[in-house]
């Protein structure tokens, strides 16, 4: 019980330590942004081939599943990596509308589309992994069914943001929908729990193998770092795009 | 008391050209009888329903879920307009430069779309029950009940995302699309609580159901309270 509580915290603290450098990348000059998500690339270049190797060839198959479980190691970090995600759109949505920093905006949009991506990497081997242990591709889970809606919530997101030409607009406009759809997802987990009572319990290392423990939190952590690194690279894409526009905009005025 | 005021004027303003022009209301009259039609040309009118309920056909069974989605595709035509209207007139710059608190705006639109909304259902839950012959007469006070929570928190986030997607070109597209993601949670509590208002309550789950569906129209309503204003800002 302690060592989950401790385990709690420990990636509590990891996650909110990314969101709070995906935050800072607002106020950091390209240079050095472009450098940490460099740096984190290759760190996480590098755990994911450790984790992998860990995870494919040292840890052992398992007792009722075989080699199939494996798909696990991808399919966990995959959350956490959409947990990041989302939870930084989100805190950046707040941040944008408070101080109308265009940084935030980019720092939302970076989280919410990095955050799509592991949420669909999670769905679709979440699927893969369902058919050889239960028999079906997808079942009306509290958790399978909240993620799914969670991916639908911030692809609506996207879309919005596309529909949109006005930066100033589509920032506070896409913020709205990040922070509603985030405050929304946990109403949809316990609504959709109540009304299918049945569900199998959550992995948690006493019910997993050490060789797999270990092969598990490399591979988080590799995601983790892949997360900042994505999100950096997306993070100054959106400023130069953004960049443009506002200068696209200004020429525009000027021309008139 | 000065921001309560406000908002009834918007009520009374908004319940006025929804009287003169009918706009709303013709719209989701007939889409509501065409949606009633489909279900039953889709489900077939005689096709028995399950083991569970002998006797009753399909479409009996199928009531509570049938009825939320018709009134959420119904709705959503009314939500829509709410704010189209504004947009069209130039009302929005009037409404931005209101004075007073934006969630009296915010509060005015609500309740309008609200009564909108319930003269809608007033009209599709007793054709639907006749349609699909199905009893309600003992029932009603109870899914009076049901049909009001639900409604709220249907027309507290419409009304919201209304407002946002209000400038957009694509707004009929972009409306659904961010509503009913937020919605998931009201239609089960909803549907929920109607199934077992019609169906009977054995193990009294009733009252449980209509708190959950209460506490998400709390946490939504006041949500989209909170950040209403940000949502008409220019």
């Amino acid at each position: 019980m302690v060592g989950r509580i401790v385990l709690f915290v420990v990636v509590a603290v990891i996650v909110v330590l990314v969101i709070a450098y995906g935050l800072r990348l607002a106020k950091l000059p390209g240079g050095s942004a472009r450098r940490g998500g460099t740096i984190a690339g290759v760190a996480a270049l590098v755990l994911l081939a450790l984790g992998l190797y860990l995870g494919l060839v040292w840890a052992p198959a398992e007792r009722i599943m075989g080699d199939v479980y494996r798909i696990m190691f991808i399919h966990f970090p995959s959350w956490v990596g959409t947990a990041a995600g989302y939870l930084t759109a989100f805190v950046a949505s707040i941040a944008y509308l408070k101080t109308r920093e265009p940084g935030y905006d980019y720092v939302a949009l970076s989280g919410a589309e990095i955050g799509l991506l592991f949420n669909v990497t999670g769905l679709i081997t979440g699927s893969l992994w369902g058919r050889p242990t239960w028999g079906v591709y997808w079942t009306w889970d509290p958790r399978l069914t909240t993620t799914a809606i969670m991916a639908i919530t911030f692809a609506g997101y996207l879309v919005l943001r596309a529909f949109m030409e006005d930066p100033e607009g589509r920032a506070r406009a896409s913020a709205l929908v990040a922070i509603v759809g985030f405050v929304n997802v946990p109403i949809v987990y316990f609504s959709v729990r109540w009304w299918r009572t049945l569900h199998q319990v959550q992995s948690s290392p006493e019910t997993i193998d050490t060789p797999m423990v270990w092969a598990l939190r490399t591979m988080m952590v590799a995601f983790l770092l892949l997360f900042i690194f994505l999100l950096t690279r997306r993070y100054m894409l959106a400023r130069i795009r953004g960049d443009e526009e506002l200068e696209a905009m200004r020429l525009e005025v000027a021309g008139d | 008391m000065g921001d309560a005021r406000r908002a009834l004027a918007l009520v009374k303003k908004d319940l006025l050209t929804e009287r003169r022009s009918k706009a709303a209301f013709n719209a989701m009259a007939f889409f509501a009888a065409m949606v009633l039609f489909i279900f039953s040309f889709a489900l077939g009118p005689d096709v028995p329903g399950l083991v569970a309920t002998p006797g009753a056909t399909l479409l009996q069974y199928l009531w509570p879920g049938l009825l939320w989605v018709a009134i959420f595709f119904t709705g959503v035509l009314a939500l829509s307009r709410s704010f189209q209207v504004e947009v069209e007139s130039g009302g929005m710059e009037a409404l931005r430069l209101y004075p007073g608190d934006k969630k009296a705006i915010f509060a005015g639109k609500l309740v309008a779309n609200l009564i909108v909304l319930g003269a809608m259902e007033l009209i599709l839950i007793p054709v639907s029950a006749v349609l699909y012959n199905i009893d309600l007469w003992t029932k009603l006070p109870a899914l009076l009940g049901v049909t009001l929570l639900g409604t709220l928190g249907f027309a507290a986030v419409g009304t919201f995302y209304a407002a946002l997607t209000a400038n957009l070109r694509a707004r009929d597209v972009m409306l659904p699309v961010l509503l009913f993601p937020v919605l998931v949670p009201v239609v089960v509590a909803a549907v929920k609580a109607t199934t077992l208002v019609v169906r009977g309550d054995p193990m009294g789950e009733l009252w449980t159901w209509l708190r959950i569906l209460g506490l998400i129209d709390l946490v939504l309503l006041t949500v989209c309270t909170l950040t209403f204003e940000f949502a008409i800002e220019e």
